[in-house]
């Protein structure tokens, strides 16, 4: 029953502030952005994308930032912190509490193979460490190795413990990010992000140094110089034909979208634990900045431009973020004076950003199994590790073509992530009520959100969010050709229902079974915790 | 590089940077303040003073 106890909160202002930016930061700022503004952009430079990417900043990423922002502390006030007990609450009907159900497997699932590419970035970092990745001016060396160490050519063999196979690092990661979580909200994710976060953005500033520094490294080819690749990621190129591209704008939103951690489950739960007049309005601002920091002025200064001096245009365009985060980075440093060291920082940089990442995904989950079944934090930690273990054995086993990981991260981390975050901003600005939520969101706050923020929020943002959805689910799902108008089903779908010529991917469907199975697991647990909620609050009137 | 190129780096790099410092500013001005905890309904999960 309820009862009057000390709960779990963030030590400090900045110590929330400074985990939700490491929730945010991750790989996506070093090596997806830099990719998608020289995609979208052409090789006349990523200009075009840039615009498209603030834009969506305004109109969705920061609504949807201070919608969870403030549902979490109003949650936590109500003493709720996960999304089922969240949006149970706010919603007040029982399928509230289902509803809520997406903000606990998208975490749980992408930690289990999120986890398995945060072991990459030590095992990389390490690597360069020892020397183990001077592998000399070939490429393919560089994808042999990245092949072998993830064990991409055959299921079964990732799993090996050598300083050059991932196992190891595995377990080292998998254990440090539960070691850290026992330990709790401030003493473990607070503590650890304290100091990540700024050794995080020191070494980030000393890359960004050594690649501003470079000049023309090629003697015989003085045009790849850094200027030229600045000039490659910034300049607006084609402005208004690259700016009439539907694929740009889908691409920049989605960037933002992913980019902040929204529509994840991990901004309302971490705002569950705020104090009950924290400024979530200026925490929110400035988490966001902190990440469009790291995204726009480091991601954006380091990596295209280190790509482009020793590679050139043809080194950079077409790498999806494996492809140019551990084959052509590893390259690209190999070529450059102390390239082991800055090899060995980068990586490292990459692990931080991976691990304060990864541990905001394993909170929502531990909270819910805390207020949900009424375990204690050995307890939940203990069901959570089985299951994310479990999850993780199957990815790094399934590592053929990484079709495990492929396949959840574009069924769970992406797709729905845009169907959380357009719930979450319906609810926040239809449910709760924009009039109210505008309370909610400025208890406390020294900050004041400017008022046309209530039309983007009830209106544009949601609106903004189903259009992007739809284009999504239109390309990616159903292989809606824009320049062709012609619709073929996306490979994901194929793998999954095969097709004449090509049948179903065994792999790609027991993934997708893996995540039924979370989830029936996660609604049935759901369905015992809402019996609990309807006691304890049965409990509390009676008090009353 | 050209000029816009120049214009929408300097315009994005120095936009967020200006933006994380202001709210840095104001964040850490306002003392980083730990203030009351309010619950409406605490859930025991047992493991209080298990520290």
């Amino acid at each position: 029953m309820a009862t009057e106890q000390k709960k779990e909160a963030w030590n400090s202002r900045l110590g929330v502030i400074l985990a939700v930016a490491g929730s945010a930061v991750g790989l996506g700022n070093f090596l997806r952005f830099p990719g998608q503004a020289v995609k979208y952009g052409g090789e006349d430079g990523g200009g075009a994308f840039m615009i498209a990417y603030f834009i969506s900043l305004v109109l969705i990423g920061i609504p949807i930032c201070w919608a969870e922002w403030a549902m979490g502390r109003f949650g936590g006030s109500k003493g709720y912190n996960s999304s089922p007990g969240i949006l149970n609450l706010i919603i007040k009907h029982p399928a509230g509490k289902y509803i809520g159900i997406l903000g606990v497997i998208i975490p749980v699932i992408i930690y289990m193979y999120y986890v398995y590419i945060e072991a990459w970035c030590l095992g990389y970092a390490v690597n360069f460490l020892r020397g183990g990745l001077d592998l000399g001016a070939d490429p393919d060396k560089y994808g042999e190795f990245w092949g072998g160490f993830i064990g991409i050519k055959e299921n079964g063999s990732a799993i090996g413990f050598g300083l050059g196979q991932v196992g190891g690092y595995l377990i080292l990661v998998f254990a440090l990010n539960f070691f850290l979580i026992y330990r709790g909200i401030s003493q473990g994710i607070e503590w650890f992000c304290r100091y990540a976060m700024p050794t995080l953005l020191v070494l980030a500033i000393i890359i960004l140094v050594r690649v501003l520094t470079l000049g023309a490294p090629i003697p015989d080819k003085p045009d790849q110089n850094v200027i030229n690749g600045l000039g490659f990621m910034w300049n607006p190129g084609a402005l208004m034909s690259n700016l009439a591209n539907p694929e740009l704008w889908l691409a920049a939103a989605g960037q933002i979208f992913f980019s902040l951690s929204v529509g994840f489950g991990v901004i309302i739960t971490y705002a569950s634990y705020l104090a009950k007049d924290d400024d979530v309005v200026l925490s929110g601002l400035t988490a966001t900045s902190a990440n469009e920091f790291c995204e726009v002025g480091l991601g954006g200064m380091i990596t295209v431009p280190a790509a482009f001096v020793f590679l050139g245009s043809a080194g950079v365009v077409g790498m999806g973020t494996f492809g140019l985060g551990f084959n052509v980075l590893p390259l690209v440093f190999s070529q450059m004076p102390a390239g082991q060291f800055f090899g060995f920082i980068f990586f490292f940089l990459l692990f931080l950003a991976a691990v304060t990442s990864s541990l905001s995904m394993l909170q929502p989950g531990i909270a819910f199994l805390e207020e949900g079944l009424g375990i204690n934090r050995k307890q939940s930690v203990g069901l959570l590790g089985l299951i994310t273990a479990m999850g993780c054995l199957f990815v790094v086993f399934f590592s053929k073509d990484i079709k495990a990981l492929d396949t959840m991260d574009f069924w769970v981390g992406t797709f729905l992530i845009f169907v959380l975050a357009t719930i979450q901003i319906i609810v926040f600005g239809w449910v709760v009520g924009i009039e109210r939520g505008w309370q909610l969101a400025h208890q406390g706050a020294e900050l004041r959100i400017p008022d046309f923020f209530k039309v983007v929020i009830k209106f544009i943002c949601p609106l903004f969010l189903l259009l992007i959805f739809a284009c999504w689910v239109a390309t990616n799902v159903f292989g809606f050709n824009f320049s062709t108008g012609e619709f073929k089903l996306s490979g994901y779908v194929l793998d999954l229902v095969g097709s004449e010529e090509q049948p179903a991917n065994n792999v790609a469907r027991a993934s997708v079974a893996l995540i039924l199975i979370v989830a029936a697991f996660i609604a049935a647990l759901i369905a015992q915790a809402g019996k609990r909620w309807a006691r304890l609050e049965q409990a509390k009137e009676g008090e009353s | 590089m050209n000029a816009g190129g120049w214009i929408i780096m300097l315009v994005s790099v120095g936009g967020v940077t200006a933006l994380f410092l202001t709210c840095l500013y104001k964040v850490l001005a306002g003392g980083g303040k730990k203030t009351e905890h309010m619950h409406g309904l605490d859930i025991d999960t047992h493991d209080v003073g298990e520290d």
